[in-house]
């Protein structure tokens, strides 16, 4: 597909398993037409978190991080971020190389309806969900009548949420890995007398490592800041379904500061995991 | 000087607007406006989500008695509602579901005049049509086979429902604590819980989507509502004359037959 040696080079080096493909120079000093948007962008998106910095109740933080609610709502957000996360990697990478690598009709109309979760409100999402999932839902009905299983008010209700608004990011992000990757080291392997499946496991697995480590990270951050599917579908008690979102929300509405100081812990979270994550493989895609 | 005016426009347009209400037809409140000068531009009113098919039909009403006039609503709980007022959001009127979180607004002095107390609200249980749990009160409720929901203690309906069960020393653990009092009324009319404790006006507002049932605990919790001008409001005028029809007879016979008390 690419036939420019630089990608070629580049799917190499992510073959022998180097993740460091950036040490390309740097050419001289940035053009201004360049520069000036891009710092007006990054104080764009950086304001807010100072102006939270600035605002935050100091004083009051060593009493919020040790009370109990806020670690209960804390460990449920990773918890049900992860668990989300590995829901969408299981369903989602396989959907991926289906959008990508298998002609079908229809294919352009299907991939559309993967990426409506991120146009959708996810408060509508959530209402989406209770209809089909809901204790009387198209689907959600026979759960209940057959198996006895309610979705609704449920921790797995909140992963089912998150995954539902977080797995897109994953499947564009993979799929976008999957066209850029030269298919060629798959038919080599196919024409070697591997089966598809073999050759997907050991040579496009590997290859696109990198795009579902970056759609991974994607999704579980989406997951993590999930709020209006998560208490439309999973509604919101303590413990169970109230994670750090909805904490927060909850506490905007009589206890600004406390909202605030609890934003700061998820964000000091969300971005430790992420500066981790970032360099690591972000790039990659 | 500038307070001393403005009341006494307030209490001449409280008058206008009684002295209209006294005869039915749309007339009589056209003779109001203009009684009342020439009232023009928008008004833009915060509400409790309790409010909105009252207020929506006193807006309805409001424009056609002031041509020119234009009422937008925002409606939501009231803390949010609250919280966005003081963070700076434009609005010209302030109906809230609680003194509590009228308290956050004037608190911090964002409003311009005593808030007023305008209705009240009870409290009612919500249950699926039919009231197939034949929940006959509050006690029923604490039987844990039943999902319920209630809102949580944050916003108005929460804070009375606790009261209410305190008061009756019950304890019940419900499924979730909604965000507002529509949400929680929305998880029975999905039939997602069997039953919530809502306003007596959110169960008349969903018609026969569920049935409500009185319990007399809710005696011990009866809201308030105030509702305010605002300091940044940019149209005092038309904002103290929509504030007046709310406080009017023929505003409160809106506000009655949607299940409100009167204050």
């Amino acid at each position: 597909m690419t036939s420019s040696d630089s990608g070629k080079a580049g799917t190499v080096d992510t073959l022998s398993g180097g993740p460091r493909r950036r040490a390309r120079r740097r050419g001289g000093a940035a053009p201004l037409p360049l520069l000036v948007p891009a710092l007006i962008g990054l104080a764009f998106l950086v304001l807010p978190l100072v102006a939270l910095l600035i605002r935050a109740p100091w004083h009051s933080m060593p009493d919020l991080l040790t009370s109990t609610e806020v670690w209960q709502a804390l460990r449920l957000s990773l918890v049900c971020a992860t668990a989300a996360t590995a829901v969408s990697l299981v369903i989602g990478v396989p959907l991926a190389w289906l959008l990508a690598r298998v002609e079908f009709p229809g294919r352009g109309l299907v991939r559309a309806l993967v990426t409506l979760p991120l146009v959708l409100p996810p408060v509508v999402g959530g209402v989406a969900l209770l209809m089909a999932l809901g204790r009387n839902g198209v689907v959600g009905k026979w759960l209940d009548s057959w198996f006895g299983v309610t979705l609704p008010f449920t921790t797995t209700g909140v992963v089912i949420a998150e995954a539902f608004v977080a797995m897109p990011f994953l499947v564009i992000s993979v799929e976008g890995t999957l066209r850029a990757a030269d298919p060629r080291y798959e038919e080599a392997a196919t024409t070697l007398g591997a089966s598809r499946f073999t050759a997907f496991r050991r040579v496009t697995l590997p290859l696109i490592a990198p795009g579902i480590a970056a759609g991974a990270v994607l999704a579980w951050a989406r997951a993590l800041g999930e709020f209006g599917a998560t208490i439309t579908f999973a509604g919101n008690f303590p413990g169970r379904t109230q994670t750090m979102p909805l904490a927060v929300y909850l506490a905007l509405q009589n206890d600004p500061e406390a909202a605030i100081a609890l934003s700061l812990v998820l964000l000091a979270v969300s971005i430790a995991v992420l500066a981790g994550l970032r360099d690591r493989w972000m790039t990659a895609s | 000087m500038m307070q001393v005016t403005g009341a006494g426009a307030a209490a001449l347009l409280a008058l206008t607007a009684c002295s209209s209400s006294d005869d039915d037809s749309s007339a009589g409140s056209d003779s109001a406006g203009s009684a009342s000068g020439k009232l023009s531009g928008e008004v833009t009113v915060f509400a409790a989500a309790s409010l909105k098919e009252s207020f929506e039909t006193l807006g309805k009403q409001f424009e056609k008695a002031h041509p020119g006039t234009k009422v937008t609503f925002s409606f939501g709980g009231s803390d949010a509602l609250a919280a966005s007022i003081t963070g700076g959001a434009p609005a010209d009127v302030f109906a809230s579901a609680s003194p509590k979180t009228m308290k956050i607004v004037t608190d911090a002095g964002d409003n311009a005049g005593e808030p007023a107390t305008f209705v009240r609200n009870q409290l009612e249980i919500a249950t699926l049509p039919g009231n197939p749990d034949k929940v006959a009160s509050l006690k029923d409720l604490t039987d844990s086979d039943l999902k319920v929901v209630l809102c949580d203690k944050t916003v108005p309906c929460g804070a009375a429902a606790e009261k209410a069960l305190t008061a009756s020393k019950l304890k019940l653990t419900p499924v979730s604590y909604e965000e507002d009092v529509k949400s929680a009324l929305n998880k029975v009319v999905l039939k997602e819980a069997d039953a919530a404790v809502v306003y007596k006006t959110d169960v008349k507002a969903a018609g026969d989507k569920v049935e409500g049932v009185e319990f007399p605990e809710s005696a011990d919790a009866i809201n308030d509502y105030p509702i305010t001008l605002l300091k940044e409001s940019k149209n005092t005028d038309t904002a103290k004359a929509f504030i007046a029809l709310v406080r009017s007879a023929e505003g409160q016979k809106v506000l009655t037959s949607a299940g409100f008390l009167k204050p």
